[in-house]
């Protein structure tokens, strides 16, 4: 048996593994002090809003190098892929100006005057400030330039067309900065500016109509293009409105994506790993105000359908998603739907469970999931994924018990809208 | 006694306030992972999807990187990347720290017919190496008894042939297999013949598992730097 020579510097090789933690326990330091909000100057307050437009969940590829680009945001007109975001002169926005920034954030123009594609959310970004955007525009610059050319983006016809653009610009683009409300105060405002600009909930919570123009302004809920999950309603008592919510909680839900009432998940779990976890207490404050007082005054009949009397058949039929829930459910989410308060939501009273759109729910039952680590929650529980365990009708069946048990009332589900539900991931 | 009685009142009374909740969730990791221990349970297992290798016991520095693999999208298994995505190194850290310090038996080996001359290519392979085309010895990398070497080399014993195959065939064809840069598995993958890989997949998968990982200081300099994304250099990320 040859074997290959064997060198054993026993006292400098023994250090690697403790060397190979230091490596890893380096990297999380760095990522700990970067999140850090404190703005000492307009760097790093450009650096904190960055955090809350949350320019680097889209501007980075999976694995890659913040701020470089290359995400690859499928839609239904075509493939985006964004640009670099680093000062190399090349190929990202070494050479641009202040005023060229503002023209991108403001008009969504870029620095030649081409139209910009609102897949980046400038629709919203419009109503930032000039000194919020001069500041991100300086944390920015302050980045080392890397410099890294991205594929151009793959768009369906006619949407690759800057005429078909512009008109779509004069119907839905509204430029503008944040006007106060001078009836509310200044915490409300604030939340409002951040919700409607920074924060672009908007670009998801609101319904895209053909052209993937928000309808309104009124953060009305709407299945997310190409991601196949269903933003809820943020101004509907029916759906994530929070008028009923003590502020402490929707503070909760935004910082940490937990309370005993509901769960951030899927793409709302992303947001907040990315950037509403780093919040400032004011301004959690803030958006929480805005959020609660979007619905505060609604009343009105509890959300889902109602059944007058169950009828038999309609009893036997949950009955066969009762069984699988105390198979596969009953251990973490409780008999009594209760759950275990920050740990295993409450499925009973869930909003998000009695919700029209079952899409969610069904979701959260094929793929399961992990609330974000956060530095409130940073050891999640989880729920395992069932797709790979229960069938197409099976999760039907589970999951419409599970919308008519505990006083839940919502519409039946069929293996049809489950399989509807797969896919879109990426 | 009184105190004793106390305290069984005190726990039958909060039973009782919460029903039928599960009353106590445990402060554990084992808890933590569920979602994962539905798949990797303690042994390996088939799924309707894809075959579920067994984690447990593997070094923690290998499941660490592949489970950043798999959350950044440097190895491809969808419903892994869905769980991982919003997760922080920092607590990936510890989910593989708990996975690699799990003392399970392993699996027995399996029994596949095997010719002379395949048992004598892969043992050439295993213990032997060809350097002239560039292939050390597996045993120089993943310790004298197969089983590993801390923190980041895993052992090739008591894994089924089926999933030996498959890894070999994703670096040799070089999908998106762990990482879009080559690294130093990928390179010998490639070097091997069909014949190589199927003669050692068997021959591995034929083998009881004894003996622990070694400890790093049995690698050699020149093999250390060739593997060094992976093994030293914070797993080969960006
Ligand atoms: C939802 C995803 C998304 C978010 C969030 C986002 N962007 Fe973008 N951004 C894009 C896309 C897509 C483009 C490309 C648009 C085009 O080419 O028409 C883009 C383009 C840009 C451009 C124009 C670059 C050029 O070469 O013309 C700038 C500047 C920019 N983004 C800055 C930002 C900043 C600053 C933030 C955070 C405040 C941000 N982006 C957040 C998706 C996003
Ligand atoms: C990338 C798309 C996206 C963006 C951007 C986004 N959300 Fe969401 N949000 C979702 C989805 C999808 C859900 C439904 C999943 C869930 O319930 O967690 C959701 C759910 C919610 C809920 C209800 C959570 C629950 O479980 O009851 C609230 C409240 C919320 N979002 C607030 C916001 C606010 C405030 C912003 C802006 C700062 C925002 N979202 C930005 C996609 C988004
Ligand atoms: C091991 C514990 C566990 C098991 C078993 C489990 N869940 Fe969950 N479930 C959770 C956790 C943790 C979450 C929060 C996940 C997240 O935030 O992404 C959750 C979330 C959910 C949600 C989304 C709730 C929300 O507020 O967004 C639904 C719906 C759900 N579970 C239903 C089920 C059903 C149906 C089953 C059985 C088929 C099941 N769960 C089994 C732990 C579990
Ligand atoms: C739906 C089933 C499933 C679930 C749930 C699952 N895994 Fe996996 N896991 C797999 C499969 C399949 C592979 C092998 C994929 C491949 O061939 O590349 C794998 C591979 C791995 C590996 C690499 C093993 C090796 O030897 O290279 C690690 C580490 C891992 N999983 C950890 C986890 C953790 C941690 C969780 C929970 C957060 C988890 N997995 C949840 C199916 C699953
Ligand atoms: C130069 C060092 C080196 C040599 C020589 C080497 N390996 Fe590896 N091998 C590794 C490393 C490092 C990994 C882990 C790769 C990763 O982290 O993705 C690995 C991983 C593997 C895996 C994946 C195991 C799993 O649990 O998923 C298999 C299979 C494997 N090697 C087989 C072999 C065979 C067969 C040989 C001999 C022909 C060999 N290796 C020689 C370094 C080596």
């Amino acid at each position: 048996m040859k074997r290959l020579a064997i060198i054993p510097r026993v006292s400098w090789w023994k250090n690697i593994t403790l060397l190979w933690m230091c490596v890893i326990l380096q990297a999380m330091a760095a990522e700990i002090t970067a999140s850090e909000p404190e703005y000492s100057d307009e760097v790093s307050y450009g650096a904190y809003l960055t955090r809350i437009g949350n320019c680097m969940g889209c501007h980075t590829a999976k694995g890659g190098v913040p701020f470089t680009g290359g995400r690859r945001l499928s839609t239904s007109f075509g493939v985006f892929i964004t640009p670099n975001l680093t000062p190399d002169k090349e190929t990202g926005i070494g050479r641009w100006t202040q005023q060229d920034f503002w023209q991108a954030l403001h008009q969504g123009k870029s620095r030649d005057g081409r139209l910009l594609y609102p897949a980046f959310p400038y629709t919203e970004y419009t109503k930032v400030t000039r000194q919020d955007t001069d500041a991100i525009f300086a944390y920015l610059q302050s980045l080392a330039p890397v410099p890294q050319s991205n594929p151009p983006h793959d768009i369906f016809f006619p949407y690759n067309s800057q005429s078909l653009l512009a008109v779509w610009r004069a119907l839905y683009f509204k430029e503008g900065i944040y006007e106060p409300d001078q009836s509310k105060n200044q915490t409300w405002n604030r939340g409002a500016y951040l919700v409607q600009g920074l924060g672009h909930c908007n670009a998801c919570h609101t319904t895209r109509n053909i052209l993937g123009a928000s309808q309104d302004e009124a953060l009305m809920g709407g299945q997310i293009m190409g991601m196949n999950w269903y933003a809820p309603s943020l101004s509907s008592h029916l759906e994530a409105g929070s008028g009923d919510w003590e502020i402490d909680e929707i503070v909760a839900l935004l910082t940490t994506g937990v309370t005993k009432r509901a769960m951030a998940s899927g793409p709302m779990a992303t947001v907040v790993r990315q950037s509403l976890q780093y919040l400032s207490q004011e301004d959690a404050l803030a958006m929480a105000t805005y959020l609660k007082s979007l619905t505060e005054n609604e009343t009105g009949k509890l959300p889902g359908v109602q059944f007058s009397v169950m009828s038999g058949s309609l009893r036997k039929h949950l009955d066969l998603g009762g069984q699988l829930y105390q198979e596969y459910c009953q251990a973490c989410h409780g008999a009594d739907g209760k759950g275990a308060p920050g740990i295993y939501p409450a499925l009973a009273g869930n909003r998000g469970v009695i919700m029209d759109s079952p899409l969610n729910t069904i979701r959260s039952v094929l793929n399961g999931g992990y609330p974000p680590t956060t530095a409130d929650n940073p050891r999640p529980y989880g729920m395992p994924p069932f797709q790979q365990i229960l069938r197409n009708e099976e999760v039907a069946l589970v999951v419409s018990y599970i919308r008519n048990a505990w006083g839940n009332r919502a519409s039946l589900v069929r293996a049809l809208d489950v399989d509807r539900s797969k896919g879109g991931n990426d | 006694m009184r105190f004793i009685l106390l305290l069984f009142f005190c726990i039958t009374g909060v039973a009782n306030v919460n029903g039928s909740t599960p009353a106590e969730v445990p402060d554990t990791m084992a808890e933590r992972v569920k979602a994962c221990t539905i798949c990797h349970s303690a042994e390996d297992k088939v799924g309707r999807d894809a075959y579920y290798p067994r984690i447990a016991g593997k070094p923690q520095g290998y499941l660490f990187n592949q489970m950043r693999n798999f959350r950044d999208g440097r190895r491809y298994y969808p419903p892994m990347a869905i769980l991982l995505e919003n997760m922080s190194d920092e607590y990936l850290l510890e989910i593989a720290q708990y996975f690699s310090s799990l003392q399970l038996p392993y699996p027995d080996p399996e029994r596949i017919q095997m010719q002379p001359e395949e048992i004598k290519l892969a043992e050439h392979l295993i213990y032997s190496g060809y350097p002239e085309r560039d292939i050390p010895a597996c045993s120089a990398c993943h310790g004298d008894v197969l089983m590993g070497v801390e923190p980041a080399i895993p052992g090739l014993i008591g894994l089924p042939r089926a999933y030996i195959t498959a890894q070999l065939g994703g670096w040799r064809n070089g999908g998106i297999m762990r990482g879009g840069k080559p690294d130093c598995m990928s390179a010998i993958a490639k070097q091997l013949t069909e014949d190589e890989v199927n003669a050692v997949a068997k021959w591995l998968a034929n083998q009881s598992a004894s003996g622990k990982p070694s400890s790093f200081d049995v690698l050699s300099s020149e093999l250390i730097d060739r593997c060094s994304r992976t093994i030293l250099e914070n797993g080969g990320a960006e």
